[in-house]
């Protein structure tokens, strides 16, 4: 989380920075304003994420104190920037690595709700193994033409910018031939299709690219520099899916060109109708579902359950995995304050989530018994017990799987030799990878 | 703020490591879980006179130096990463704990000097045959002979008394007339048997107590003893798993070193994801551990009323998370780490002697149950 830091405000204490954001709140946080135009005051004062840069639309503070910031605008339920990939991943990465132009072209777009933004990285032979990806850029004048496919690709079907991965040098080995690019979506060149994941619901999808352009100005960072970038905003993704989760403005305002209308409702408004539908406040994030024990402890109450010893030790269990996640959460925050070390420190996090997810779904299924065999209306827990079944196995996916997760925690925080990848050295073009396998006979 | 040690804090951390390293090698472990009385009284001074270890959580006005749980999780952390032999949690969390616990001025002002300066070996004797470390289960009976004004004798046995062979106090819960109670009893009495156990952890020694009409003096009121057992237990929960977190942490610090070295196959073994992951999974568990148990420290520290929750929920995760990291430990060594020879197997036996001390984790998560599921009050 380090990268891209600017001066950071030192002098901060927790009880100067909460005073501060109830005094802008008092002096802001006006229900008549239109939804947009609060957007605009919270980006342009560094409220809306305040742990970013002072010179980029934060206020550089510490994470445990911007934390504090957040809990006073939680209070009025105040919304945020919108949630999604621009916020937790495109606009700090372009912080970190973009051309002043890029900076002003992009991070404040993201927090006033412009632009929605996906992800480009994984391929449909490249997963685990991202640096083996084959879509490729090809220049042309100002700029690069784009060919190839990705996959697993959430929000695609909304976004207004895609973070784009792309190989643009083939002849070097697979990691140092990859540049990393701000894709304009609304293209001819490109196509969105939804994909169907196994709980029916479709917030993924492919996407092709057959002559997409984008100019050569939006590379972050170097020409073939792209790795590097692309490990900081996995770092920012293990950050946002784990330990971070959970931390930040409860209500999001909506963003992304098809969403843009709601932002002429005005701020009163928009809270109220989020008011009036409790399940959107900050139900989304995995660890505070798994971490949630009070439905479930309800449940073995209506089930008449709550005695079983199998069923309190599993309860138990689980509200100490999701504590002790919050406080990992917490030290890594306290350490870095104190000069440690942060950084992969977030796959722990990341690796806890995943199994908070599973101790939720296996302690839901011990206590609902036959009845979990039950979905939606007929379900325990209006569903929910269903719904998280099916779910659960995505955290362990997504985001870079548990495995790799654990090779990151190994490597780079352990100290523990890489494993054996004879393909690191050779020319990408030589590689056996993708389509580039042999035809299996 | 949570989390966040004070200069004085990583400085005691830090001169302590350097006085294990240097005063409780493995060589010296070794040596002294070879002896019966499982400690070198002059390490134990030092301890003592340079450190002012025993004393860590006494008041200043009862010679000690004042601190608070934190400051005790600190130091234990460091001492189960040592492995280090001396009787520092049966003498300055125990017995310390429950003088400072009974509401006794006067028993406070008797014994802590002591204690603190370490000339006082304490402990607390409450489990019996069964091992379990509730005052309302003690079969130990003390009576009042008629003519001998106020002094009691007790009659019974106690087991499981960590450095009871060696202890110059025992705080014994034996029942009185008005129900279970403390009472001190010294190393010397008359009628008092001690013998030592044979323990699966050999750098932690417990004895058995044989009492018959041993004098004792009542610390506190009769029928009191539930209550300060219980706030010791709270304390030495949180202590004992800050000494778990240590203890992980050097199993985990020895795989990883191992692994790094252990050429098969042309390669450090580390190198092989069947073992890169296990290690990655004892790293998760130790800092989640080291979480519990800092934070549990911490609500000690600030006096919050959750802290019966959090202190069970600690011992139980660093219980598991200790457990595992030794027996994963030996696993990732192969052959050597299953020989005498090599440290690994003393860390087992620590682990899973931890682990049992003091409630197993299924009845700490059962406390914690309590809490979360019944809504049982706090505090």
């Amino acid at each position: 989380m380090a990268a891209g830091r600017s001066e950071p405000a030192v002098d901060a204490t927790a009880s100067s920075v909460r005073r501060e954001a109830r005094d802008w709140i008092e002096e802001n946080f006006d229900p008549q304003l239109s939804l947009r135009a609060w957007l605009e005051r919270l980006a342009d004062s560094g409220w809306a994420q305040p742990a970013w840069p002072a010179d980029w639309y934060g206020r550089g503070l510490p994470p445990d104190l911007a934390a504090l910031a957040y809990e006073e605008f939680n209070r009025v339920d105040a919304p945020g920037p919108p949630a999604g990939l621009g916020v937790m991943l495109a606009a700090p990465t372009i912080i970190a690595h973009g051309s002043d132009e890029l900076r002003r072209t992009f991070v404040r777009a993201v927090l006033v709700g412009d632009h929605a933004w996906c992800q480009l990285f994984s391929e449909p032979g490249a997963g685990s193994d991202l640096a083996g990806l084959q879509t490729r850029a090809v220049p042309d004048g100002d700029e690069y033409v784009v060919d190839g496919q990705k996959v697993w690709t959430s929000g695609g079907q909304v976004a207004d910018y895609g973070m784009l991965l792309a190989r643009t040098d083939p002849d070097v080995p697979k990691h140092r031939g990859i540049s990393y690019f701000a894709l304009p979506m609304n293209q001819p060149g490109v196509e969105v299709r939804p994909l169907v994941q196994m709980t029916g619901e479709s917030g993924f999808s492919e996407v092709f690219f057959s002559g997409a352009r984008v100019p050569a100005s939006s590379i972050i960072g170097e020409l073939n520099g792209g790795w590097a970038v692309a490990l900081s905003t996995l770092g920012f993704e293990r950050t946002g899916l784990g330990a971070g989760s959970g931390i930040g403005f409860r209500l999001a305002g909506p963003g992304g060109s098809r969403l843009r209308q709601q932002q002429e409702v005005s701020l009163g408004e928009f809270i109220a109708a989020a008011r009036a539908q409790p399940r959107s406040f900050g139900t989304n994030s995995t660890a505070m579902i798994g971490g949630n024990i009070v439905p479930l402890v309800a449940l073995a109450r209506e089930l008449g359950r709550d005695g079983d010893q199998g069923v309190r030790q599993e309860i138990v269990r689980l509200y100490t995995l999701s504590c002790v996640n919050a406080w990992n959460g917490l030290r890594a925050q306290a350490a870095q304050r104190s000069g440690g070390r942060a950084g992969a420190e977030a796959s722990l996090g990341k690796l806890m989530s995943s199994r908070i997810a599973r101790q939720w779904r296996d302690t839901a299924s011990l206590i609902a018994r036959e009845t979990a065999m039950l979905a939606g209306h007929d379900g325990p827990l209006g569903g929910r017990v269903a719904s998280q079944l099916l779910a659960t196995p995505g955290p362990s996916i997504y985001g870079g799987s548990d495995q790799i997760q654990r090779n990151i925690i190994g490597e780079r925080v352990l100290g523990l030799p890489r494993e054996a990848d004879p393909s690191r050295t050779l020319p990408f073009r030589e590689l056996k990878i993708g389509t580039q396998a042999p035809e299996q006979s | 703020m949570i989390f966040a040690f004070t200069d004085e804090q990583r400085e005691l951390a830090a001169t302590l490591r350097r006085f294990l390293q240097d005063k409780s090698p493995s060589s010296e472990v070794r040596r002294l879980m070879q002896t019966e009385a499982g400690y070198d009284p002059r390490t134990w001074s030092q301890l003592a006179g340079q450190l002012g270890l025993p004393g860590l959580i006494i008041p200043e006005k009862h010679g000690g130096s004042g601190a608070g749980p934190v400051e005790l999780a600190v130091a234990c952390e460091e001492m189960g990463r040592a492995l280090l032999c001396a009787p520092f949690f049966a003498t300055a969390v125990l017995a310390a704990q429950a003088l400072l616990a009974c509401g006794d001025q006067g028993a406070a002002d008797e014994f802590l000097p002591g204690i603190a300066d370490g000339t006082t070996i304490a402990t607390l004797a409450v489990a019996e045959d069964d091992g379990g470390w509730s005052a309302d289960g003690v079969a130990t009976r003390a009576r009042r002979p008629g003519r001998s004004g106020d002094g009691y004798v007790l009659d019974g046995h106690k087991s499981f008394v960590i450095d009871g062979h060696v202890a110059d106090l025992l705080l014994v819960v034996a029942r009185a007339d008005g129900g279970p109670s403390l009472f001190a009893v010294r190393g010397g009495a008359d009628g008092l048997g001690r013998r030592p156990l044979e323990t699966l952890d050999l750098t932690r020694k417990q004895a058995a107590l044989s009492l018959d009409a041993v004098p004792a003096r009542l610390i506190g009121a009769e029928g009191s003893a539930a209550d300060v057992v219980a706030a010791t237990l709270r304390l030495a929960a949180v202590a004992l798993a800050a000494e778990q977190v240590g203890g992980a942490q050097r199993c985990l610090d020895m795989s990883i070193e191992y692994a790094k070295i252990r050429m098969q196959f042309g390669r450090p073994i580390g190198s092989f994801q069947a073992i890169k992951h296990m290690c990655a999974d004892m790293l998760l568990e130790v800092e989640s551990a080291r979480s519990a148990a800092y934070y549990a420290a911490w609500a000690a520290q600030d006096g919050s009323d959750e802290l019966p929750l959090l202190a069970s929920l600690a011992k139980a995760c660093c219980s598991e998370a200790y457990f595992r990291a030794a027996a994963d430990n030996i696993q990732i060594h192969g052959g050597i780490g299953f020989t005498w020879e090599h440290d690994a197997h003393l860390y087992y036996r620590r682990a899973k002697s931890a682990e049992l001390m003091l409630g197993t984790p299924a009845e700490h998560r059962e406390i914690a149950a309590g809490y979360l599921i019944d809504g049982a009050a706090r505090g």
